[in-house]
């Protein structure tokens, strides 16, 4: 059943740090060019359940599949190999190096090919996301959207089968937001599947097919956007939260 | 006034030497913020290596470039992955403390090997033969060394601004975290530098060995040369590295000029009022 056709399957994912537990028990999947949104207030372990999936935490129990194989035991190196590519909340650009030479980088080592065979794919990258007319400025210049559509640009030219976008709405104008969510859609519609964390919920929502919702490192709720929205649990969770992340 | 252009064109050519010295301290220190205290061990240690190559080939001191070069970038591959990679962190003082011991070593072994002894390799006809250039004489091997260096700065500028390896390069030393979660292998990357930094030293051994004499513990100086020349150009930055190099070299001439004793101080005081003047040097690498 799902077990085989799932993109990403998650089962039983747990890490403390010490007496924290960061993520319980946590156990999901993912079909092939679904989206599945990631909700739940700071500190529920949303950032860390990106970092179990890219191999860059190491969790101390469950597994992790992808595109059937069990990928647990690879390192994070070997995971973008295959395929998942994240986005920071936080931009992280290669400042020191141009736009197109951080997409390139980034489109070279992701799937361990020559320059020349990367470059169309950090061309088109960069095109997507709007950032082609600035390729040739060093990233370190660039505003918070250009940043963010860098981001963007370095996650899509690796080619990823599986897509993690850690607040990529996040600081932006409605405006920007509109943009944004329509390049994502784009992406979603060439067949990458996407995990997005986000708490600008009207982007989330327009796009996702699932959502679910993370509280104190545990899956509290999982399921359809309109029926999770309108669940008792997540009002509970998001009327404790300051109205600016939550107004739809 | 033409009394001044012989020691300042003698500076450049010794400056040409303090690049080579000072290439790999600007590479390593580019791409992985590593300090390497035994850079000018290394140095020496090529320098010997390059003397028993000589001796058991008979080769020109140049064709011991040929083995030199190779075993000493495969030491760097190995040292990098083998010793340094455990040191690197957000603590900047086991690098230091690691090499300063690896300095000890080269330099105690090096005395047990071949005693104090100074070598230097006889580099026959190059050792002499200089060109006229109006009334001033220009030899052949320092200018051949000004010339490799310069071609090494090229060569690597153009590596690091050109190729996916020098990217990558660029990228890790930018952010190390972020350029493994985009799929760089960075131990390997770091090893690579590191092999090509010991590359760099086995060709300043070399020039060195064939300039002058050298002995177990010539080492420490030529770090400290290497050192001035990166700081004066500005961390992270190769052609200011040749161009610290270069006034390095003009420095100690005109001192000399002064008064013998005077050449390596002259070198010192240029280097800390540069610091004292623009503290990241003279080309700093911006982000």
């Amino acid at each position: 059943m799902m077990q085989s056709t799932a993109a990403i399957e998650a089962t039983g994912l747990s890490k403390s740090y010490g007496a924290l537990a960061v993520t319980r028990d946590v156990s999901f999947a993912l079909e092939p060019g679904c989206a599945l949104g990631i909700i739940g207030p700071n500190g529920a372990g949303k950032t860390t359940l990106f970092n179990l999936l890219t191999g860059a935490v190491r969790p101390d129990a469950g597994s992790i599949r992808f595109a059937g194989k069990d990928i647990s035991p690879t390192d994070a190196r070997a995971r973008c190999r295959m395929g998942i590519s994240r986005s920071f909340q936080v931009p992280q650009p290669f400042s020191g190096l141009t736009v197109f030479e951080n997409a390139l980088v980034a489109a070279t080592f992701a799937q361990g090919i020559s320059e020349q065979a990367a470059r169309p794919q950090a061309e088109d990258a960069l095109r997507r996301t709007g950032l082609w007319p600035k390729t040739a400025k060093k990233a370190g210049e660039l505003g918070l959207l250009d940043r963010k559509r860098l981001e963007l640009a370095r996650a899509i030219a690796t080619a990823p089968k599986l897509l993690l976008l850690d607040e990529i709405a996040g600081g932006l104008t409605d405006a920007e937001c509109v943009e944004l969510i329509q390049l994502i859609r784009s992406i979603k519609e060439s067949g990458v599947t996407i995990i997005w964390i986000e708490h600008v919920l009207h982007a989330l929502l327009s796009i996702v097919d699932r959502v679910m919702v993370l509280d104190f490192g545990q899956k509290i709720a999982e399921g359809e956007p309109r029926d999770i929205m309108q669940s008792p649990e997540v009002a509970a969770i998001y009327l404790g939260l300051d109205g600016e992340n939550t107004h739809a | 006034m033409a009394s001044l252009l012989d020691p300042i064109l003698q500076g450049l050519l010794l400056g040409g030497l303090y690049t080579m010295f000072a290439i790999g301290l600007s590479l390593i220190f580019g791409v992985m913020r590593l300090v390497n205290i035994a850079h000018g061990d290394f140095i020496v240690l090529a320098a010997y290596m390059a003397h028993a190559v000589l001796v058991a080939t008979g080769w020109h001191p140049l064709a011991t470039l040929l083995i030199v070069v190779p075993v000493m970038a495969g030491l760097g591959y190995a040292l990098q992955r083998v010793v340094l990679a455990r040191t690197l962190g957000d603590d900047i003082l086991p690098p230091l403390l690691v090499t300063f011991g690896v300095a000890v070593i080269i330099q105690n072994g090096l005395l047990s090997a071949f005693t104090s002894n100074a070598l230097r390799l006889p580099s026959r006809e190059l050792e002499t033969a200089s060109l006229a250039l109006g009334s001033l004489n220009i030899g052949v091997l320092p200018l051949l060394t000004l010339a490799v260096a310069v071609a090494l700065i090229f060569g690597l500028e153009t590596l690091f601004a050109r190729t996916a390896i020098g990217r990558a390069f660029r990228a890790t030393s930018d952010d190390p975290e972020t350029a493994t979660a985009i799929g760089v292998k960075t131990p390997h990357l770091f090893a690579l530098a590191t092999a090509l930094c010991f590359a760099t030293i086995a060709i300043a051994g070399v020039f060195l060995a064939m300039r002058s004499n050298f002995d177990p513990f010539a080492g420490p100086a030529r770090l400290l040369f290497g050192f001035e020349a990166v700081i004066i150009g500005g961390l992270g930055s190769f052609w200011g590295t040749l161009a610290g190099g270069l006034i390095l070299g003009v420095a100690q001439s005109l001192g000399a000029q002064i008064s013998p004793q005077f050449q390596v101080l002259a070198g010192h005081i240029v280097f800390f009022l540069i610091l004292a003047i623009r503290p990241r040097g003279l080309f700093p690498k911006t982000a």
